[in-house]
């Protein structure tokens, strides 16, 4: 029972999520694709939160190059999306690789600053490249072929990429790999007294999470045709960040659940006041306060206690 | 460019300039660091802030001088309310909730200032007698840029005599030290930490009062003023005040030598220093190998 229930609750969600199109809501399936995305960038940063123990500061870094590289090699080079996106997704592999060789050696405080200035460092190419990302007009009409240009047709690639790269992140966590993640993080002295090479996996990790990452900003850039320096800020990586603690980063759907909470908030609170940051303040104060493991420690407490 | 000494001598005064501003709002994050073991994020809202009131204060009463003064004043206070009332609940907990309280603190007082000073453009005028050009012999160089690189070292120098030779200064590195061994002999560690934080933004505020002649005062004037912090004191070795100020230095070079000699890569090359000095030396210049705390 205990490995059936996820599995059913999976199957159960992406049947409920497969329904939306035939509500006929335009708006609905568009809040849909978003949580999607933002779900799959805060999933990927918790491999690295939750799984490596290392907090990245950087991690707008790889859903801005997914999005530029796929928005570059789609429109300005003109490759057919099959090809461009799995391109986009190994370029974003490729960068976390030669970032996390660096970072990964380092701890704790010094890991978060060499991450934040390795995203800043994306941001800034980003902005001064105006040649090959537009610079700070943004990268505007990304090219997307015809058969994805009705919303129901982009809303279910969405949920098929998405779907698939959930998946194969939970096989991740789940695989001897995970485990050994674990063991690293809680007791990186004893992981290494057994043969396990922590730094080496620490940076495998690290390649999971930009990758993912760049998978989520293919997608952005995709749904908006455009991406945007600002993807690549710091401020964004905070906001995933926080999208992964507010779930809660010590277990697996946490962070979905706190993207989707935070984003569907910051819609509604939008369309009312202006002062969403206000609030979104004051909300992490509280929670910090009250609920330190998260919605999702939450949720199991609550289990707990009436079960 | 580079063989004109007149042109280099001014660039060079211009980076000290810029790094010693730099420095004085630095100071206070790598202080804030050094003991109590928080990563402020909020800090270069503290800059914000402190601007932002020196614009208010120098409107009301007409004077730079009083302005810098209330910016010191009010933001300390903020500082003190702050640890008091709210940072001191999480120090037990894990670093993470601690970083998280000041990111929270950065999307509060950054809408706070939006509400209170509106998203408009504000100026701050020099203050007299400093709005004008000293003769230096090479070339004329602006008052109050000069002010600025004698306040830098002023400020270092004050810290330190107060960190290394009076008595709060004992105590607040013996609290950095052993909490518990301050408390068992009779000193209230926790005002220390009230104390230090309360500078800390203090120094930030300072800092933004200080910067407010030279730039725009506008929302958002924080997100990247923190990075340029963070960059200082990663550099400088986090915790240590003579590497905040030699990090300072750099940066203030890298940045205005970088806008003159390679204006096509002048964002990049603040973020490319750090990472090589990092690889180069991981725990900073100054820096000693962090311990992960228990």
């Amino acid at each position: 029972m205990r490995a059936l229930g996820p599995a059913v609750a999976w199957v159960a969600a992406v049947g409920v999520l497969a329904l939306v199109p035939a509500l006929g809501s335009r708006y609905l399936m568009d809040l849909s694709i978003e949580v999607m995305i933002y779900a799959l960038f805060a999933l990927s940063l918790n491999i690295l939160i939750g799984y490596a123990g290392n907090v990245s500061f950087g991690h707008a870094a790889y859903f801005a190059i997914g999005g530029y590289g796929s928005a570059i090699l789609l429109t300005t080079c003109q490759w057919p999306l099959w090809l461009a996106l799995p391109a986009a997704v190994a370029l974003t592999a490729l960068a976390a690789l030669a970032v996390g060789y660096f970072c990964v050696r380092l701890s704790a405080i010094y890991f978060a600053m060499l991450t934040l200035a390795f995203g800043m460092l994306v941001w800034s190419a980003a902005f001064k490249w105006r040649s090959v990302t537009g610079g700070d007009d943004g990268f505007l009409g990304i090219a997307l072929p015809g058969y994805l240009e009705q919303r129901w047709a982009f809303f279910y690639f969405t949920l098929a990429v998405v779907g698939a790269s959930v998946a194969l992140i939970r096989m991740i966590c789940r695989s001897p790999f995970g485990r050994v993640l674990l063991a690293v993080r809680d007791n990186p002295l004893r992981a290494g007294f057994v043969g396990v090479d922590a730094t080496r996996m620490r940076l495998l990790a690290f390649v999971f999470a930009g990758t993912f990452a760049g998978v989520a900003g293919s997608l952005f850039a995709l749904y908006h045709r455009a991406i945007f320096s600002e993807s690549a800020f710091w401020t964004e990586s905070a906001q995933v960040l926080v999208m992964v603690l507010l779930g809660g980063a010590y277990s697996f759907l946490g962070p979905v659940l706190g993207a989707a909470v935070l984003h569907l908030l910051e819609v509604v609170i939008n369309q009312h006041t202006e002062h969403w940051p206000l609030l979104l303040g004051l909300t992490l104060i509280l929670l910090l306060l009250f609920l330190p493991d998260g919605l999702a420690g939450l949720l199991r407490r609550r289990n707990r206690r009436s079960g | 460019m580079l063989t004109n000494p007149t042109f280099l001598f001014i660039q060079a005064l211009n980076s000290l300039a810029l790094g010693m501003n730099l420095f004085i709002i630095a100071s206070g994050l790598t202080l804030i660091f050094g003991v109590l073991r928080v990563v402020n994020f909020a800090h270069g809202a503290f800059f914000m802030l402190g601007a932002y009131v020196s614009f208010s204060a120098a409107t009301w009463t007409g004077s730079f001088w009083i302005g810098l003064a209330a910016a010191v004043a009010v933001l300390a206070a903020c500082g003190w309310a702050i640890e008091r009332g709210l940072l001191r609940l999480l120090y037990e907990r894990e670093p993470l909730t601690q970083l998280l309280f000041t990111f929270a603190l950065v999307l509060i007082l950054g809408d706070v200032a939006k509400i209170v000073w509106g998203t408009d453009q504000h100026t701050v005028s020099y203050p007299p007698g400093l709005d004008g050009a000293v003769d230096l012999g090479i070339a004329y160089f602006p008052a109050y840029s000069l002010l600025l690189c004698l306040l830098g070292p002023a400020v270092a120098a004050g810290l330190w005599l107060l960190v290394e030779h009076t008595r709060w200064g004992r105590v607040m590195r013996a609290a950095t030290e052993d909490r518990e061994m301050v408390a068992a002999l009779g000193i209230d560690a926790s005002r220390v930490s009230a104390g230090v934080f309360a500078a800390g933004a203090a120094l930030a505020g300072a800092g933004g009062a200080l910067a407010a002649p030279r730039v725009a005062l506008t929302p958002g004037m924080d997100a990247t003023v923190i990075v340029d912090c963070f960059i200082i004191v990663i550099i400088g070795g986090l915790g240590s005040l003579w590497g905040s100020f030699l990090g300072a230095l750099l940066l203030g070079f890298v940045t205005v030598f970088g806008v003159v000699l390679l204006p096509e890569a002048e964002l990049v090359l603040p973020y490319l220093m750090m990472v090589g000095l990092l690889l180069w030396r991981p725990w900073g210049l100054f820096g000693r190998e962090e311990v992960e705390r228990a």
